[in-house]
């Protein structure tokens, strides 16, 4: 069994024979994966140990100190918190070897190809088609919302490849080429003026069969994987006090007395406290997490944040008066990172409004929290038995 | 880092208090007993303060109690929320506790194991409203006796002695059969007030007032957070019951998602709340720098999301939700006076923008 002191002593080899400052960043992280310390919870030979989740957190903490390259797992969000995890529960031995390595080093890029203008958060309604030619599978359709679309060499694929059965059967999940000729992406401008999402035409893309993750007809059960991935991400994080939304809002009124009026105080008050609650809710689900009991929490810490980021945002644009009446900069850019924060008030305040829509918009989240947590009953569905191609459109 | 999780020691402690409420404090017996002259369950308490000896929790062990702290005392207090129980555990194990823990040894140390052993039940004389940093009313202090009247002090009908701040800016006790004690008609019925008359009523100083006053106000607001916490618990969970029971329209009616979304965010509030609430209890328990801090946060969300379970519950509930036999009534005037009890959210909130720089205009 891997233990701290065993991975405090691989990592101090690895420091060893690549010391940070004289590698070259991309030989480090090869090694660093090679060495099973990339994730360290992952199988032998594909980037782990096979050690507890919670101690990457010591390995991390060691490399930091010695300033060693870090993946920028910003940058590869999806691929990390995606792709990875249903490549390791549905992949192939094959398929883990080729993909997983270049993944976690930042070397390959991931979209994801799930949402469709006619299916959002009733995914699994999608009209993708793929239908078997031999060895292959031809592709056509229409992607949307695809973060990472222009920079990305691979993309996780869910298609319809039985129109005959109901629609949560008959979805098959692939891994897709995004250099294919046949791959066409577009920048969708969005209310910020950025272009960060896509939208993807596919016309004839020819995906072969061992690109295929998980069963034909097993695609939606796949996808679950993807998508609770999707959601705990947020668990692990750890604030300090005014790390989020808050600070800058509460610096701004710190520093600008003539700004200041009653209304505003009472408002910005109010989410202080809120935010502090949820930051301490977020704390208290982490600490769950390392003591191995992880609560249904999780489930709403998205729908906090995402209140809350509208909510703190709205205010600084008020409290900022005539500037608020500004915006920086309204030229398209299309950044290779979402950037939630890193512009002015205006901007966060246009960017945030994507937070109770992306990664499951908050009317869909509040029906898993009343249905999984709560043990509500679901809303009869009339779509359950009806073959996909029958469905009214 | 505080910790914002239970122990097992902790939830042992809850499990033998919530056993011993489910058999001796049902809502039916709660509302049977404040519907006549003595709304406090004397019984109750004496299960609760010599039977497990949960008044004592806060005072060390040589005085007579367990040596616990604010940890054990805010999941007891979880508990008691849960079942409204109408026992001055909050008032006489928490606040007059705490006053009397800020003075000397001497007579507050007899007190105290008093107080602990469940043998007196205490009440600090200060209004129920009040929170740590007001002004609060003082009685005239002339030649060893005390003089006028104090209104809204909590539990006081069933103290046997109440801890009086007088003008020469001193703690007094004085023993109840001193004084005249009138109820006043409380909107909360299982935590009522009552109006305190002294006409010349004997006292033995117990120290200053004022810090003592303020220690004891603090703790009662940061513990409120949990029995509020306790209180919105209970609201939810027996609405979400009813909700899945309850068919109309030839379905449950927890199946509309109108209903369901009104849910979830009423879980979300709890959720936040518990860790609000841990962590002012872990910050009081510790001694930290941030324990003000932390009871203002937990303080100013509680009272909100208390009030608005209670609400959501007599709303969701229909018609019996508005009827005097359903106890939701009991929960929502214990949460509307919670929300007012050592301080109002918008008090709070007001301390906290001292805290954090975050001044008023």
């Amino acid at each position: 069994m891997t233990d701290a002191a065993d991975l405090r002593r691989r990592t101090a080899e690895l420091l060893a024979a690549y010391p940070p400052a004289t590698t070259d960043r991309l030989d480090f992280l090869r090694a660093r994966f090679d060495a099973g310390l990339a994730w360290v919870h992952y199988p032998e030979g594909l980037g782990g140990l096979g050690a507890p989740r919670s101690l990457q957190a010591v390995v991390d903490a060691d490399l930091e100190a010695e300033g060693a390259p870090d993946n920028d797992p910003r940058r590869i969000g999806i691929g990390l918190g995606m792709a990875a995890p249903t490549i390791l529960a549905y992949g192939t031995q094959e398929q883990k070897r080729q993909y997983l390595r270049p993944l976690w080093t930042g070397e390959e890029v991931w979209c994801q190809l799930f949402s469709e203008p006619g299916a959002g958060s009733d995914l699994a309604a999608l009209g993708t088609r793929a239908v078997r030619e031999g060895g292959a599978w031809v592709v056509n359709g229409q992607k949307v919302w695809t973060s990472s679309a222009h920079v990305a060499r691979w993309a996780i694929l869910i298609a319809r490849t039985d129109p005959d059965v109901p629609k949560h059967r008959g979805i098959t999940y692939f891994i897709c080429d995004m250099t294919d000729p046949g791959v066409e992406v577009r920048p969708l401008r969005q209310v910020t003026g950025e272009a960060e999402f896509n939208e993807v035409f596919i016309t004839d893309v020819r995906i072969p069969d061992s690109r295929r993750l998980g069963e034909i007809g097993d695609g939606w059960k796949v996808a679950q994987t993807t998508l609770n991935n999707e959601r705990v991400a947020i668990g692990g994080m750890r604030l300090p006090r005014e790390g989020g939304m808050i600070g800058p809002v509460a610096k701004t009124w710190r520093e600008r007395p003539e700004l200041r009026t009653h209304d505003l105080h009472q408002r910005l008050l109010k989410l202080w406290v809120e935010a502090e609650a949820a930051r301490l809710t977020a704390e208290r689900l982490r600490q769950q997490l390392v003591a191995g009991q992880p609560g249904p929490e999780g489930a709403g810490m998205k729908l906090a944040f995402a209140r809350l980021n509208q909510e703190i945002s709205g205010l600084e644009v008020e409290l900022r008066g005539e500037e608020g009446l500004l915006y920086d900069d309204w030229s398209m850019r299309r950044p290779e990172l979402v950037d939630f924060v890193g512009r002015d008030a205006g901007y966060r305040y246009l960017r945030s409004k994507g937070n109770s829509i992306e990664g499951g918009t908050t009317e869909v989240l509040l029906n898993i929290v009343a249905e999984r947590v709560l043990g509500l009953p679901s809303e009869p569905r009339t779509d359950k038995d009806v073959a996909w191609k029958d469905l009214a459109r | 880092m505080t910790d914002l999780l239970y122990s097992e020691e902790e939830e042992a402690l809850r499990a033998a208090v919530r056993d011993l409420l489910a058999d001796h404090c049902d809502a039916a017996g709660v509302i049977a007993r404040v519907e006549s002259d003595a709304p406090h369950d004397r019984e109750l308490w004496k299960l609760l303060a010599d039977g497990m000896g949960l008044a004592g929790l806060l005072v060390p062990e040589e005085l007579g109690g367990q040596g616990a702290g604010h940890r054990e005392v805010a999941v007891v207090l979880e508990e008691l929320g849960r079942a409204v129980a109408p026992v001055p555990f909050l008032t006489s194990a928490v606040v007059a506790t705490e006053a009397l823990l800020a003075g000397d040894a001497g007579e507050a140390g007899d007190l105290l194991g008093d107080l602990a052993s469940g043998r007196r039940i205490g009440a600090l004389a200060v209004a129920l409203n009040l929170p740590a940093d007001s002004a609060y009313k003082v009685v005239r202090y002339e030649d060893g006796a005390l003089h006028g009247e104090l209104t809204g002090i909590a539990d006081a009908a069933v103290a046997d002695v109440l801890l009086v701040p007088a003008d020469d800016g001193g703690l007094y006790a004085v023993d109840a059969s001193a004084v005249t004690v009138t109820p006043q008609v409380s909107l909360d019925l299982t935590r009522p007030l009552a109006k305190v008359v002294f006409d010349g009523a004997p006292g033995r100083l117990l120290g200053d007032a004022e810090p003592a006053v303020r220690r004891a106000l603090r703790a009662g607001a940061g513990l409120l957070a949990s029995e509020q916490l306790g209180l919105a618990e209970w609201t939810l969970t027996e609405t979400v019951r009813y909700l899945k029971e309850r068919k109309q329209f030839n379905r449950p009616v927890g199946g509309f998602q109108a209903l369901k979304h009104r849910l979830a965010h009423l879980w979300l509030e709890v959720v936040n709340l518990r860790a609000a609430a841990r962590n002012a209890a872990d910050q009081l328990a510790t001694g930290s720098a941030d324990a003000d801090l932390a009871v203002a946060v937990a303080q100013a969300f509680a009272a909100p999301v208390a009030v608005h379970a209670a609400e959501e519950a007599l709303q969701l509930h229909g018609g019996i939700g508005m009827t005097w036999e359903h106890p939701v009534h009991l929960y929502l005037k214990r949460a509307k006076a919670d929300s007012i009890a050592y301080g109002t959210a918008g008090a709070h909130r007001a301390a906290l923008a001292e805290l954090v720089d975050l001044q008023a205009p």
